[in-house]
């Protein structure tokens, strides 16, 4: 468990996350990145730029 | 003989990345992530990073245009290649391999200066498409109903974008019945594919465009292998217009998202793309 950097709230991930993985949190809906997995470590995830996606 | 070591070129692990991770473990095969975020490449001389394979998957086109290019000179296999990734990345690039392959795709008119931009909507007839040569998830794509907004968008673009929107593309507006289509095509083969249905016009599932089953159909395998093939070939998403004259190839795109489209389709496309990866690294 790890709190969530946007509102504070506390968010949890799944045992198989991955370092790098995106997730939500629950509260806020901000776009998490799972920074570290041991101990669990959130950043807000970069916001979306002009070459993003597809 | 053993597995080869894939490397998986990210930026983020988000829901298609982690499943194809999950489908690599699944099989044993050896796999290295590569972070864009933390690569350095030293040009001079080609490291020993570990891996048979490329498997690009980076989310910013620019980063995954310029590690391919070097992977590719280092001779390491990438899926895909970088002629793939630089030709799906800028829309003029793939209409004119469209066209120089005989795929049907929506008219289309570039022109350098505002003025002749507005000549070319003029003489396709409104409504056009305007569209910036690189972007993505609909992102800054206009359909201009009319003189006067064709002449608002184009000042817009002269005066706030970047160089890359002084390149006008002008296309013909194609009438949809409230939906369009995503194939995905792996080496040559259509393997699945979904309608989005949106009441907006622009129907990307990434803007909320919702996905149901398409049937592959020959017709439409058989334009979207052509279109894979136009481009390069490998693992790509053809996004596919129902024009009144029969379909029409809109944009293929080269590091495909899928999460909406495993449940919809009962295609396990991660395992179809993990497939075609370990094909090409053992050739």
């Amino acid at each position: 468990m790890a709190k969530c950097p946007e509102c504070d709230a506390e968010v949890t991930v799944g045992t198989d996350a991955v370092k790098g993985e995106i997730v939500s949190c629950p509260d806020c809906g901000a776009e998490l990145e799972v920074t570290e997995t041991k101990p669990l470590a959130l950043a807000l995830a970069p916001e979306a730029e002009e070459d993003w996606g597809e | 003989m053993s597995s080869p070591t894939v490397g998986v070129l990210l930026s983020r692990v988000r829901v298609e990345e982690k499943l194809l991770l999950e489908e690599l473990e699944s099989r044993h095969v050896p796999t290295k992530v590569l972070d864009d975020r933390e690569l350095v490449f030293e040009l001079e001389r080609k490291p020993d990073i570990g891996v048979d394979l490329v498997l690009e998957r980076c989310i910013q086109h620019s980063r995954a245009l310029y590690a391919l290019w070097i992977f590719g000179i280092w001779g390491i296999p990438t899926v895909n290649t970088f002629e793939v990734a630089d030709i799906c990345g800028n829309k003029l690039l793939t209409t004119m391999r469209l066209i120089r392959d005989g795929v049907p795709s929506p008219r289309t008119r570039v022109a350098f200066t505002p003025e002749s931009a507005l000549v070319a909507a003029e003489e396709l007839g409104y409504p056009v498409v305007m569209k910036p040569l690189v972007g993505s998830w609909g992102r800054l794509i206009s359909k201009v109903n009319d003189r006067e907004a064709a002449e608002a968008i184009l000042e817009h673009k002269d005066v706030l974008g970047t160089y890359m929107h002084s390149i006008y593309y002008v296309q013909e507006y194609v009438p949809k019945p409230g939906r369009d289509i995503r194939a995905f095509v792996v080496g040559d083969e259509t393997i699945a594919a979904i309608y989005r249905y949106s009441d907006h016009w622009i129907t990307n599932t990434a803007r909320g465009g919702r996905a149901t089953k398409c049937i592959v159909t020959p017709e439409l395998n058989d334009v979207c292998v052509r279109a894979a093939r136009a481009v390069g070939g490998g693992v790509v998403a053809i996004d596919v217009l129902e024009g009144a004259e029969g379909l029409l190839v809109n944009e293929v795109n080269y590091t495909m998202e899928f999460r909406n489209s495993i449940d919809t389709t009962g295609v396990n496309i991660p395992a179809k793309v993990v497939d075609y990866v370990l094909s090409v690294a053992t050739r």
